[in-house]
């Protein structure tokens, strides 16, 4: 007992002088809310590296400036399990830290949860990577949530140029299959459908499975039969792998192509030469970086010993946004931060350029990258104008 | 037709892994009326096992044969996995025998949560592939499109079930464990090791399921959590088949492949399957509950 309240004492007066030392900056919480086990853990890794490259280049560089007074960024990490309901668990606990602003999650199956939360707490949040419109519509009103704020394009115009994509690769005869229990596949598998039938073409077949299911040849099965000549597969990089090595096992010779749910290495690493050549439509491509985005890159390389991906680009980005209205606030404030949020209009990422036309999604362009197996990377192919 | 072939073949490669993971359900239960809902996770190591022993056997230069590497990792994973198991049957269940059957019960759940979560804590969460420690060749028979791996999965897992109903049918072991299940306040009386038979089939199951796990981690990602699917499913297979008996626990595999398989064939959807198995399973417990292949008990007072 008396060596507790001994050292109890030594902690008391040590932080008594550090307090006393110098003028302490002030202390700005920022909640992370990412997919750090589970199904996508890859996903919440790079978007927890990203967030904590941030948080200490600009503590480094001795914080930021807000109201005349320097503010350094503490970070809390929550990990959503990738699931509905720990993601809004998440989220309440974060708003309970008494955080800011929350980033993420990132998939959408968690971010439109966990968005409900945020807008029922009056909480700011920045989703990197959830791509479905639902993450910033409220259900009930159909209006856009005040809140609720993103980084990325929406499934809306990725569907889009997926279609156009598959258009271009010579499919005539497309089918797609898809999770039918995660929103951000479900999505754009429909935006797909929609838009391959106004450019001419029917989807031949248009099959389901439920997230965790690792066969797929009952459903690829239908899809040869269906004579298809174009795979259109809207799922994650740790799934992806067996749908590609099952469907040409079982046979299928046509096209296969994706969308930015594959953009991870580790889709190399399990698929093999099986998914050499494809293509995906994603957010980001490193070889055609701008400067800005490369001093990111060779940050990031110089920290984690591999390239970011485009959730790791997408999270950084996001910080960029949350740290300018941040500082456009003027003060620690959720109220003040949310309105900066709504006039901020374009900010120049290196994912590119977003601009915000008075919602909480940015207006900006889509990549096409093939996935190069034997060089280990994905390498650029075209961009998508919006 | 060659689709409804192409099907059936998917169905026998989906019903293997079910009814070999089944076997171990069903001979616990039969032994020791304890459902087993470690099996899964049991299960789920075997592959992690058989993924750590297969990557180093392939990264060693010694310029092995794949067949043998096959059978190392595959014997490897099989004496690791009966060894846990039997070491879960010794700390957790044993002390548990007198004790009312549903604490033994919600053990086997404990144990399950402890196994995924050990895992997803000292390996982690990324989902991997087995090496290719046999190269995969993809050919077609009468315009069925099939792989070397694919077959090997269907003969290997018929080969064994052959085996373990021998066993079970012509040994002396074989006879004491049904000997056990018929009457185990008798058996001990009569000079047999009931602990050392109960070690026995523990070791069985979980071999069996090791055996299961390495040709499942051929053709699909293993990850910490695939033992909770998979075992809900050997689960019905065993129960469907008859809960204690060996070849309804194979006949329930295959007809829980044919009913993953057929279920987005038939409905317009994947996502009926669970309701198409559980479906069948009420159906089945309110018929018929002693499952297809079992004998009702009649309880003696």
């Amino acid at each position: 007992m008396k060596r507790l309240a001994l050292l109890l004492g030594i902690i008391v007066a040590f932080s008594l002088i550090a307090s006393s030392c110098a003028p302490k900056p002030g202390v700005i919480k920022i909640g992370l809310n990412a997919e750090l086990t589970g199904g996508i853990p890859v996903v919440g890794q790079s978007c927890k590296n990203a967030a904590e490259l941030f948080v200490e280049e600009v503590n480094k560089a001795g914080g930021i400036e807000v109201g005349g007074r320097k503010y350094t960024i503490q970070l809390l990490i929550e990990d959503n399990e990738d699931k509905a309901e720990s993601a809004a668990a998440a989220a309440l606990k974060l708003h309970t830290a008494g955080v800011l602003l929350m980033i993420g999650p990132n998939a959408s199956r968690n971010a439109i949860p966990a968005a409900e939360v945020a807008e029922a707490n009056k909480m700011p949040m920045i989703s990197p990577w959830s791509t479905n419109p639902k993450t910033t519509i409220d259900a009930k009103t159909g209006q856009p949530k005040k809140y609720v704020f993103r980084a990325c394009f929406i499934d809306d115009f990725q569907g889009v140029v997926a279609a156009k994509l598959g258009v271009e690769l010579g499919v005539k005869k497309p089918a797609v299959l898809f999770d039918v229990a995660s929103e951000y596949n479900k999505g754009i598998a429909e935006v797909f459908k929609k838009t391959m039938e106004e450019l001419g073409y029917t989807v031949v077949a248009y099959e389901t499975y439920t997230t965790g299911d690792k066969d797929f040849s009952a459903q690829l099965t239908k899809i040869i039969a269906s004579g298809a000549d174009g795979l259109f597969l809207p799922n994650y990089y740790s799934e992806v792998p067996l749908q590609v090595q099952q469907a040409r096992k079982l046979g299928f010779k046509g096209v296969i192509f994706g969308s930015d749910s594959w953009g991870n290495l580790e889709l190399i690493d399990l698929c093999g030469m099986d998914c050499d050549g494809l293509y995906f439509t994603t957010h980001y491509a490193p070889d055609i970086a701008t400067p800005q985005a490369q001093a990111f890159i060779k940050a990031y390389e110089a920290k984690y010993g591999k390239t970011p991906d485009d959730v790791a680009a997408l999270t950084y980005d996001s910080f960029g946004i949350a740290v300018t209205a941040i500082k456009q606030a003027g003060k620690i404030d959720r109220e003040a931060v949310v309105e900066a949020l709504r006039k901020l209009t374009r900010y120049e990422g290196v994912t590119g350029v977003l601009e915000y036309k008075g919602t909480g999604d940015p207006v900006k362009s889509a990549v096409v990258l093939k996935v190069d197996v034997p060089g280990k990377k994905f390498t650029y192919y075209t961009t998508a104008k919006p | 037709m060659q689709t409804f072939f192409q099907q059936i073949l998917n169905a026998l490669q989906l019903g293997s892994v079910y009814a070999l993971i089944a076997l171990g359900y069903s001979m616990v239960y039969g032994i020791i009326t304890l459902i087993n809902f470690a099996h899964g996770d049991i299960f789920m190591v075997s592959t992690y096992v058989a993924f750590f022993i297969g990557s180093a056997l392939m990264s060693y230069a010694l310029k092995l044969p794949g067949i043998i590497i096959f059978l190392l990792t595959m014997l490897a994973s099989m004496f690791f996995t009966a060894f846990l198991a039997v070491i879960i049957e010794r700390f957790a269940y044993r002390p548990l025998r007198k004790a009312p059957r549903v604490s033994a019960v919600i053990t086997a759940l404990g144990v399950g949560l402890f196994l995924e979560n050990f895992t997803l804590a000292t390996i982690g969460p990324h989902p991997r592939f087995l090496p290719p420690i046999i190269p995969v060749h993809r050919f077609t028979i009468w315009g069925i499109a099939t792989s070397n791996i694919q077959l090997i999965i269907i003969f290997v897992s018929a080969i064994v079930m052959f085996l373990l109903d021998t066993i079970v049918r012509r040994t002396m072991v074989g006879m004491a464990m049904r000997a056990i299940s018929w009457d185990k306040f008798t058996v001990p009386l009569m000079g047999i090791p009931m602990d050392r038979i109960i070690s026995i089939t523990f070791a069985l199951g979980a071999s069996i399921a090791a055996i299961g796990g390495t040709l499942y981690g051929f053709v699909y990602t293993i990850d910490p959590y695939m033992g909770i699917r998979i075992g809900w499913w050997a689960f019905i297979s065993a129960v469907i088949g008859g809960i204690g008996n060996i070849r309804g626990a194979m006949l329930g595999g295959y007809l829980l492949g044919l009913v993953e398989i057929f279920t987005p064939v038939i409905l317009p959807s994947s996502t009926y399957r669970d309701f198409v198995a559980f479906s069948l399973l009420l159906l089945l417990l309110i018929f018929r509950p002693y499952g297809l292949l079992g004998r009702p008990v009649t309880m003696k007072v």
